[in-house]
């Protein structure tokens, strides 16, 4: 598949020029990740040379914006930072992070520098926590489709993988609709919001 | 048995005076390790545990039946002690490839929760982690099958009508059934809820029916359930494991092959007016004993009835119109393998029961298997005097599928 450039590509230059010296490590493709033996249950076609995503989904959505989550497990012996994530379902991928605002609040905002993974480490994407953000969904995404994605990391190296279309409710979380995104601003976690959208 | 906690800290006098009963738990294991063993096992006690104390880190709960093989599991499991049954109705629109997609939702929940874990989107994945023999059977209903352009078997249909039949539509028929089991009724409900939320935006609950045995550890696995009627109810089935198993259940007919097909009929039993029925009337009208469910002619269970003994007055000691004569095959091999589960709902007013059977009977052709001995039963069975059938619907269960597949992918393949 074709892989989309972005805003993002800055970053990735940067962190890329960052790792230098990680290309070429040893991968693990086998065994146990993480060191649990849940970790090492990967579904079918999600893992992908020492870089894997594990449970992954995402929620079904008519169009705009919605969220992967899932689990994206580090089994090289290094570093590793996602610093893009790109997908044909959307017209781009944002990472994001969920903190606190001055003000209490839980604030969607998109993290700088990508998600860093430690060597034998997962970075956890979870509702109301760290996620993908699919913006610009133009084709609905039903329960049961599978999404295509790239993770495009700090070594250089990219990693497709697929995942399947939930439909979730959500735990009151909604994500602000709107356009406002570019700016980088946060977005809110609005705890009000109906959980049947 | 884990101690009751009063049972751990007592003291050394009540230990002393009242120790026969742990003695007497701790015995078996003494004597079959000898003499040195029988040291430690007193060593133990002195500190107040017992090596009984030992097997039951093995908690039931963490029991895990495989989710992919040939067939699927939830048929020739040992029945769990809980069990619901709910037939979906498939929203208008849903076509084939909507179908496929509904099919792989269900089996990546059904793969992940049997074996413990989280579904994907488990808002409650904590409920997931005690499957306790959690298996999760579906099945296709004649809708279904028509929706997805697939063709037969010709008994996939509604059951002819029998003459016993009150059949109420809100227990009846349904496009998709979903079986839940296991030793543990959260975990029952909880695999209900995931799953009915990922059908929610492909079909709709037409019925669903909880059904309980006896809990898991109160009997001794493999004992024949009791029905609420106090019967033992099931002792002529096929056994799991049998080539007889095998040829009764097992279907190998295109896209059915590896699977089968099952008969859930919701059996309303009158309580009230089997109240007024003697203990002889009873086993009379099955043909069996109560206590241990042996034919009238025999001692145990599994005696072979003598279907030609006569009372010193020339009666049959196992009466015509007995249920184990009517539900018999000309040869009394069994063409049906039954597993089902006992209902008690709350009254309704001025009454002080609702409670019957959902009868489960699994068999490879419904139409050649089941509808013989069911005429049979409608025709003459004097259990029909306090059971109704108020319930009834069939289903083709397709096969097992592999890891990376999914069920049904046979016929929406």
């Amino acid at each position: 598949m074709s892989v989309r450039t972005s805003t993002r590509i800055s970053i990735a230059a940067l962190a890329a020029a960052l790792a230098v010296g990680l290309a070429g490590c040893a991968v693990e493709t086998t065994g146990p990740l993480g060191g649990s033996a849940a970790d090492a249950e990967l579904g079918p076609g999600t893992q992908v040379e020492g870089v894997s995503v594990v449970d992954g989904w995402v929620k079904a959505v008519d169009g705009g914006m919605t969220a992967m989550f899932g689990k994206v497990v580090n089994g090289t012996d290094a570093e590793l930072t996602i610093v893009e994530v790109t997908s044909e379902a959307a017209g781009r991928v944002e990472l994001h992070e969920t903190v606190e605002s001055p003000s209490g609040e839980r604030v969607m905002r998109e993290v700088e520098g990508g998600f860093v993974i430690s060597a034998h480490g997962a970075r956890m994407l979870e509702p109301g926590a760290d996620h993908f953000m699919l913006m610009d969904v133009a084709a609905p995404l039903v329960a049961g489709d599978e999404v295509e994605f790239v993770l495009h990391l700090s070594d250089g190296s990219t990693h497709w993988f697929t995942v399947p279309v939930k439909d979730f409710a959500g735990g009151g979380e909604r994500y602000e609709s709107g356009d406002s995104h570019d700016d980088m601003g946060g977005m809110h976690l609005d705890h009000d919001a109906p959980v049947d959208e | 048995m884990t101690m009751p906690r009063a049972d751990r800290h007592d003291q050394s006098a009540e230990r002393r005076r009242g120790s026969s009963r742990r003695q007497f738990l701790v015995g078996g294991a003494v004597a079959g390790l000898g003499a040195a063993a029988a040291i430690g096992g007193d060593l133990l006690l002195q500190r107040g545990l017992t090596p009984a104390s030992a097997p039951m880190d093995a908690l039931n709960g963490a029991e895990v039946v495989p989710f992919y093989g040939e067939h699927q599991a939830g048929i020739d499991t040992a029945a769990q002690a809980h069990a619901q049954f709910i037939a979906l109705d498939l929203h208008d629109g849903v076509d084939r490839a909507g179908l496929r997609r509904l099919m792989r939702i269900l089996t990546d929940d059904a793969a992940r929760l049997t074996q413990g874990r989280a579904a994907l989107a488990d808002m409650e994945p904590e409920l997931a982690l005690v499957p306790a023999r959690l298996t999760v059977t579906f099945g296709f209903g004649p809708g279904f099958v028509a929706r997805a352009g697939g063709v037969g078997p010709s008994w996939v249909r509604p059951l002819p009508q029998f003459p016993i039949d009150r059949l109420d539509e809100r227990w009846s028929d349904g496009d998709l059934l979903i079986q839940i089991a296991s030793d543990d009724p959260l975990t029952v409900a909880h695999a209900a809820r995931m799953l009915l939320k990922d059908s929610r935006s492909f079909a709709s609950v037409r019925w669903s029916q909880g059904g309980f045995r006896r809990a898991y550890g109160s009997e001794r696995p493999g004992t024949t359930m009791r029905n609420l009627f106090g019967q033992v109810d099931g002792t002529s089935n096929p056994q799991p494991g049998t080539p007889e198993f095998d040829a009764v259940v097992w279907s190998g007919d295109g896209w059915l092959a590896g699977g089968t097909g099952v008969v859930v009929r919701r059996i309303r039993m009158d309580l009230e007016g089997w109240d007024r029925l003697d203990r002889t009337g009873r086993e009379q009208a099955v043909g069996r004993t109560l206590s241990n469910g042996a034919p009238l002619t025999g001692v145990d269970e599994y005696d072979e009835p003598d279907l030609d003994a006569v009372t010193p007055i020339g009666f049959p000691v196992i009466p015509e119109f007995s249920h184990l004569r009517r539900a018999r095959s000309a040869d009394g091999s069994p063409e049906i393998f039954r597993r089902s589960y006992n209902y008690d709902e709350a009254p309704s007013r001025d009454a002080i029961s609702d409670s019957g059977l959902i009868f489960v009977s699994y068999q490879a052709d419904v139409e050649r298997q089941f509808v013989p001995v069911q005429q049979r039963l409608a025709e003459l069975d004097l259990l029909n005097e306090w059971t109704s059938p108020i319930g009834s619907a069939v289903f083709a269960i397709p096969p097992g599928c592999r890891e990376g597949g999914y069920i049904g992918e046979t016929l929406l393949g």
